[in-house]
């Protein structure tokens, strides 16, 4: 069976740590498959007006593109131009929670993700989407800093 | 091209202030426009003969109790799944950054909510008694079947365009739907409903809402010049529907939902505080329902205050929401129809209950100690502690469980006056675009007009624009409806096959 491991993006520094990790570990492990998924943050409890909501469709579709190009297609061609099986996805949604489910759906057993130096008001009222990760996800995550 | 814009855009604000100071422009104007729209105003607003009962207030609600029963009186039978639905219960993780049924209720109702909820409702009590409340509940209910019936069609015939935007409403189903029904006159139908939206929205989505905010700034800052208030809303509005810059609507569209929240959430603390005297308030409610309490008119004034404020507030059957709802990519129509239910139920039945609740519980009204009726005022409005009236008595009322309401109250008043213009700016284009075509030029022109309205509402106290206008907001309605009654078969077909594929399992519950 193969040994899925979920690579969490988020077009930082710290994207080349993770998936620096994540292939070393594919090579250890042998048969081995990443996913690297970029989320969107994005929540269907927001407020937004007429124009914005007649908009969206083609927003979303921008916004997948735009996570596709610049980040996911670069990191998946540079691991199999290096012959590690590797597959992109960019999702909408809590980053936690969205990570959380792809691992499942895939049945990856494990999570890696870049640590987050982001020091907002909200990160440090409501906690980082790493913390919420580590906090709240079905599979082991490992934070490389 | 953005600098001509501005340039253009500042020498018609400028210009509108200039005209509108000119009393004896305003007066001409006001006596051109009577004079022309009297007759259509006169016709829309004519009461029944032999009463004063308005009969486009009949036809809103004859339309809502005809679409109840044919429906199985959806709106209890569906409110459950319509609360599911906003939830999220029923969206595919998969469509996850499109827009969900939350945003799209929570955009319509930013549209509807607003001076309506607070002054209108004073207004409907101050003549009607609490008795008009229960009517408005009742009419609200009812408006709950006209919302769902529109707003499916709404979504069902949206045009999709190749670049991913939607266009939707009742142009589009009067034109589409009856096309593919083949009867005749949709076309027709469509075009004249599209003219009646642009008028609503150039005068009740707009002059009377910044002609209402300058008022309450008025109240708040002492008498001074309109166009003041005017050209800084008017620059507001430009920067956001022009100017492309999202997050005043956004900080907007935020914080109206909390100023709503705040409102409720202040009116149950007070109803809270006087528990002792509900039994006593929804005593008088339902006596004054069916007896008036002395108040003009009787039984029949409280039943057209009540009926008139539900249908000019919550806009079911008026055709606007179907607009707003269209926005929604999702597979199956009817689920749209179920969220905008909610919609009068929100607007009327809890904010409007609430505000009429508040002001009865307050103490505001002069009852005669004797009789235990209503003390009447010369012009036939019930008598009040300090004689107070519309905006001024809601807040009166709040202020008697928070002193510091008032200044809160009139914050929300001018969020709710401009996020029910974003609205209605859209509204307004989408009209606009259907009978001159999508383009970024033509968009520009109605835009720009937009704005220079926005400043003649705030400067100018044109009455018989206004009612030109607010009477085209429920002539859209009469379009409406009469397209709603051929078209609703169609409902009934797309809600018959929802719900079979709902009982059989096809349709599901995902697991978040």
């Amino acid at each position: 069976m193969t040994f899925r491991i979920v690579v969490g993006l988020d077009g930082s520094g710290a994207d080349g740590q993770a998936v620096r990790f994540a292939r070393e570990l594919s090579q250890s492990v042998g048969e081995c498959e990443l996913l690297l998924v970029y989320v969107i943050e994005w929540s269907p409890f927001t407020f937004q007006t007429p124009e914005e909501n007649a908009e969206r469709h083609k927003r979303r579709e921008e916004e997948i593109a735009t996570a596709k190009e610049r980040v996911v297609d670069p990191a998946v061609a540079a691991l199999s131009s290096d012959g590690i099986a590797a597959q992109g996805l960019v999702r909408h949604g809590n980053v936690a929670d969205t990570l959380d489910a792809v691992a499942r759906e895939c049945g990856a057993r494990q999570i890696v993700v870049g640590r987050s130096d982001a020091k907002s008001l909200s990160t440090r009222i409501f906690g980082s989407s790493t913390a919420n990760l580590v906090m709240h996800s079905s599979v082991p995550v490992t934070v490389v800093s | 091209m953005l600098k001509s814009i501005l340039a253009a855009t500042a020498t018609l604000a400028m210009a509108a202030p200039a005209v509108a100071q000119e009393a004896g422009i305003d007066a001409k104007v006001n006596e051109i426009f009577a004079k022309f729209t009297g007759p259509f105003v006169s016709l829309i607003f004519a009461p029944l003969p032999g009463t004063n009962f308005p009969w486009i207030v009949l036809w809103l609600v004859v339309g809502a109790s005809v679409f109840s029963i044919y429906f199985g009186f959806i709106q209890f039978r569906g409110f459950g799944h319509a609360i599911a639905l906003v939830k999220g219960d029923y969206s595919d993780p998969n469509d996850a950054g499109e827009v969900s049924h939350f945003q799209a209720l929570a955009t319509a109702l930013s549209g509807t909510v607003g001076l309506g909820n607070i002054a209108g409702v004073a207004v409907a009590v101050g003549i009607g008694g609490p008795g008009a409340t229960f009517w408005m509940i009742l009419a609200g209910l009812l408006g709950m079947a006209s919302k769902f019936t529109e707003c499916t069609l709404g979504v069902n015939y949206r045009n999709e365009y190749e670049d991913g935007t939607v266009s939707g409403g009742p142009m589009y189903y009067m034109s589409k739907g009856f096309a593919e029904r083949g009867l005749p006159g949709g076309k027709f139908l469509a075009v004249l409903f599209a003219i009646f939206c642009i008028f609503g929205s150039f005068g009740g989505g707009n002059m009377f809402q910044a002609n209402q905010a300058h008022a309450q700034l008025a109240n708040i800052f002492g008498d001074y010049p309109g166009w003041i208030t005017g050209i800084v809303f008017a620059g507001v509005v430009f920067a956001v529907i022009i100017g492309g810059i999202k997050s005043i609507a956004r900080v907007t569209e935020k914080v109206v939902p909390f100023m709503g929240i705040l409102y409720v959430g202040t009116a149950l603390i007070i109803l809270a505080v006087n528990a002792d005297k509900l039994g006593w308030a929804f005593g008088q409610i339902f006596a004054g329902a069916f007896t008036g309490l002395g108040v003009a008119g009787g039984l029949t004034g409280a039943l057209i205050q009540g009926f008139k404020r539900a249908a000019f507030s919550n806009e079911a059957g008026v055709g606007s929401a179907a607009i707003a709802h269209s926005a929604v990519r999702t597979k199956e129509p009817v689920t749209e129809g179920y969220v905008s239910l909610l919609e009068p139920f929100i607007d009327t039945v809890v904010i409007c209950t609430m505000t009429a609740l508040v002001i009865t519980i307050s103490g505001q009204f002069i009852t005669d100690p004797e009789t235990g009726l209503f003390l009447l005022t010369d012009n036939g409005m019930i008598q009040t502690i300090d004689g107070n009236s519309g905006v001024a008595l809601t807040s009166a009322a709040f202020a008697t469980g928070f002193s510091w309401f008032p200044y809160v109250l009139g914050i929300a008043v001018i969020l709710f006056a401009f996020s029910t213009m974003i609205s209605w700016s859209y509204y307004g284009l989408k009209a606009w675009t259907y009978l001159f075509g999508e383009g970024k030029t033509t968009e520009l022109v109605f835009k720009l007009l937009f704005c220079v309205f926005v400043v003649i509402g705030a400067a100018a106290s044109l009455g018989p624009v206004i009612d030109f206008s607010d009477a085209a907001i429920f002539a859209m309605a009469v379009v409406n409806i009469i397209s709603l009654y051929f078209l609703m078969p169609k409902v009934k077909e797309i809600l018959t096959s929802y719900n079979a594929r709902l009982r059989s399992g096809e349709i599901r519950k995902f697991a978040h």
